[in-house]
C-alpha cells in the first residue's frame, strides 16, 4: 500500500487523518452544498439577505412539489428517460455484434475497422454537427426524439465497440474452439457461448452509456428544439428563464435534472468504475 | 466453394453454403449494423464538413462554392484566434487534474472506516451533468448571491466577479471544468494504486524509499497505463469544452470566452444568422487539432496489439 496506511502511524496521525477526512470533503462539494442549501429556503430569505444562514424555514417539500407541478420539468424530464434508454439499448446492442466480430474472428482489416470506431469516438462533436443536422432534418427527423436516438446509438457505437472487443479478447478462447469443434454455428456461438459471458460488460457499459446521454447537451439543442422532444439538460435553459432570479427553483430543478445519473452511479456502482477504469490497469 | 464430401448425405444446399463458409462471413454480418451506423453518422459527415467549409451555405438556400476563401476569413478574424488561445489556455490548464487527480488518490488511498463511502462522494461530481456543473459553479461565482465572495473576504481578499471580467472568465470556466475532471482522474489513480505492487512497494520501503522518492521511482511507474488514459481522457475533455462555455456564460463577456466549439456552434447556429460554410471551416480546424491526438492514441495501441 502507499502512501503508508495510517493505522501503522500514531495515534495523533489517525486522529488527524480522519478528522480531515469530513473537513476535505465538504470543501470539495462546497458549490454543490450552497446550492443544495438554496433549493430548500424560501423565497424570502433571498429577498431579505439570509443567504447563508439556515432557512428561515424549511421549504425544500414545496419548491420540490413546485418544480413538477408549476413548469415544464416532468415533460423534459419523460423526454431524457425517452431518449436515454433506446439509446442504452440500441449502442449495447450493436456493440455486442461488432465486438464479438471484432473480438474473435481474424480477417484482413480487421484492425483497421477496429480504429475506426476508436477514432470516431474521439472526434469532436463540431465537425459532425452540420452535415448530421442536415441528415436529421431531411429524415424528417429534426426536433423528434428518434432523430436524437438515431445519432446518439451511431456514436456510441465507436466507444462501447472498443469496450466490448477488449472485454471479448480477454474471454478464453478454448469455449468458442470447443464449441466449432463441437459443429456449432458462430450464430449459436455468439448468442449461447459469447454472450452470456458478456454481461459485467453489459452491465458496465449500459450505466456509462446511460450517463453520458442523460449529460448530454450539444446535441440536444443541435437537434431539438422544444418542450416536445428536448431532453432535461436543454430543458434547464428554459427553466431556468420561467424562474429568473429565483434561486432556491433553479437550485432544485438544477438538482432534479441532475438527479438520475447519480442515482444510478450510486446504485451500481461496482460496474460503473469497472466500466470506467478499463484500461487503467494492465 | 467447397465440395461436399461424397459419402456423406448432401445437407439442404444453402444451409451447407453457409456451413463451409461461415467463418468467411460471420464476421461481416455481426458488423455490417455497428458500421453501417457508424458509417452514416460518424464517418460520413467528417469528409462532409471538409466539403462544405468549401462553400457559402445558409443551410437552406443554394450553396455557393467559394474555395478557400472561409479559411483565408478565419486568419483575419480576431474572434478566432481569441477562441484558439482560449483552446490553448484549456488544454493547458486542463491538464491539472491529473496532478489533482493523483494526489486525493493518494489522499483516499486508506483503509479507514467509511472510506468507500468519502471515495464515492469524492467522485460523483463526475456523474452530474456538465450543464448543471456550469450553473452551480455560475451561482458560486455570482457576486450578489454567491459563496465565493464571502469566503475568499475572510482571508482579506476583495469581492470579484470572476464570470464579468474578460481576464478572469476563461479562468473561471475552466475551474468549474476541473471539478469533475479531477474526480474522473481520481478514480483512475484509486483503481491504478490498487493494483500497485505490495511486494515491490515493501522491498522500496526496506531500501529506505519514501516520501516523493517512493512516489516518483516506484508508484509513478506502475502507474503508467492510469496517468496514459487520465491523459487522454483529459485533452479530450478540454477539446470539447462546449457545454461549460455555453451554460456559464454563452462566450461572453464580449466574447472573451469563447473557445473553438462554442464559437463553430454560434457561427453556424446562433444570432449571426447560418454560416454553416464557415462553421464548418472552425470545426476542421478543430478536428484537425483532435487528429494529432488521435493519431497518437492510434499509434499506441497499433503498437500493443503487435506486441500481444
Amino acid at each position: 500500500m502507499f502512501p503508508t496506511p495510517v493505522e501503522r502511524r500514531s495515534a495523533a496521525v489517525q486522529a488527524g487523518y480522519k478528522a480531515l477526512l469530513p473537513i476535505v470533503l465538504i470543501l470539495w462539494l462546497l458549490p454543490l452544498l450552497m446550492v443544495a442549501l438554496f433549493s430548500v429556503k424560501p423565497d424570502a430569505d433571498f429577498t431579505q439577505g439570509n443567504l447563508w444562514g439556515l432557512p428561515s424555514s424549511f421549504a425544500g417539500f414545496e419548491n420540490y412539489t413546485r418544480v413538477f407541478t408549476d413548469s415544464a420539468m416532468p415533460r423534459y424530464l419523460l423526454n431524457s428517460i425517452f431518449i436515454t434508454v433506446p439509446t442504452v439499448i440500441g449502442a449495447v446492442a450493436l456493440s455486442c455484434m461488432t465486438g464479438f466480430a471484432l473480438g474473435v474472428y481474424r480477417f484482413r482489416g480487421n484492425i483497421w475497422i477496429f480504429f475506426m470506431f476508436v477514432a470516431g469516438n474521439f472526434v469532436p462533436f463540431q465537425i459532425l454537427m452540420v452535415p448530421v443536422r442536415d441528415l436529421t432534418v431531411n429524415m424528417g427527423l429534426y426536433d423528434t426524439r428518434l432523430g436524437l436516438v438515431l445519432f446518439h446509438i451511431a456514436f456510441q457505437t465507436g466507444f462501447c465497440t472498443l469496450f466490448m472487443r477488449n472485454f471479448i479478447r480477454a474471454l478464453p478462447r478454448e469455449l468458442i474452439e470447443a464449441a466449432r469443434v463441437e459443429g456449432v454455428s458462430e450464430i449459436r456461438i455468439f448468442w449461447y457461448v459469447v454472450l452470456p459471458l458478456m454481461r459485467p460488460a453489459i452491465a458496465a457499459l449500459s450505466v456509462l452509456i446511460f450517463t453520458f446521454i442523460w449529460n448530454d447537451y450539444f446535441w440536444a439543442v443541435v437537434l431539438t428544439q422544444g418542450v416536445e422532444s428536448q431532453p432535461v439538460t436543454a430543458g434547464i435553459t428554459a427553466f431556468n428563464s420561467q424562474f429568473r432570479a429565483a434561486y432556491h427553483m433553479m437550485s432544485a430543478g438544477s438538482i432534479i435534472a441532475a438527479l438520475p445519473p447519480v442515482m444510478m452511479f450510486f446504485l451500481m456502482q461496482k460496474h460503473f468504475i469497472a466500466g470506467l477504469t478499463l484500461g487503467a490497469v494492465k | 466453394m467447397a465440395a461436399p464430401i461424397i459419402s456423406e448425405p448432401a445437407p439442404p444446399p444453402a444451409r451447407g453454403y453457409w456451413r463451409s463458409n461461415q467463418m468467411r462471413f460471420a464476421p461481416w454480418l455481426f458488423l455490417a449494423p455497428g458500421i453501417l451506423f457508424f458509417a452514416i453518422y460518424v464517418i460520413f459527415p467528417i469528409f462532409q464538413s471538409f466539403h462544405i467549409s468549401l462553400y457559402r451555405w445558409d443551410g437552406l438556400g443554394e450553396a455557393r462554392y467559394i474555395g478557400m476563401q472561409n479559411y483565408e476569413r478565419l486568419f483575419d478574424d480576431p474572434a478566432f484566434y481569441t477562441s484558439l488561445w482560449n483552446n490553448l489556455r484549456w488544454l493547458v490548464l486542463y491538464l491539472l487534474a491529473i496532478p489533482g487527480g493523483l494526489f486525493i488518490a493518494l489522499f483516499l488511498n486508506q483503509q479507514v472506516r467509511g472510506i468507500r463511502l468519502y471515495k464515492s462522494l469524492f467522485f460523483f461530481p463526475f456523474v452530474i451533468s456538465q450543464v448543471v456543473v456550469g450553473l452551480v459553479f455560475a451561482w458560486f461565482y455570482n457576486p450578489s448571491i454567491g459563496l465565493l465572495n464571502p469566503l475568499i473576504g475572510l482571508f482579506g481578499f476583495g469581492p470579484v466577479n470572476i464570470l464579468g471580467n474578460p481576464n478572469t472568465v476563461t479562468y473561471g470556466i475552466i475551474a468549474a471544468g476541473l471539478w469533475p475532471q479531477v474526480a474522473y482522474c481520481m478514480i483512475l489513480f484509486l483503481t491504478g494504486l490498487n493494483a500497485v505492487d505490495p511486494e515491490q512497494v515493501e522491498a522500496a520501503r526496506l531500501d529506505g524509499a519514501k516520501g516523493w522518492k517512493m512516489l516518483w521511482y516506484v508508484i509513478l511507474p506502475q502507474l503508467r497505463p492510469a496517468t496514459f488514459i487520465a491523459v487522454v481522457v483529459t485533452v479530450i475533455g478540454a477539446l470539447r469544452s462546449f457545454d461549460m462555455v455555453s451554460v456559464m456564460t454563452s462566450g461572453g463577456p464580449f466574447g472573451s470566452s469563447r473557445v473553438l466549439a462554442y464559437y463553430m456552434f454560434e457561427v453556424s447556429l446562433s444570432e449571426y444568422g447560418f454560416r454553416m460554410g464557415y462553421g464548418a471551416a472552425i470545426a476542421v480546424v478543430l478536428f484537425l487539432i483532435m487528429m494529432v491526438y488521435i493519431a497518437f492514441f492510434l499509434w499506441r495501441m497499433w503498437r500493443e496489439e503487435r506486441g500481444v
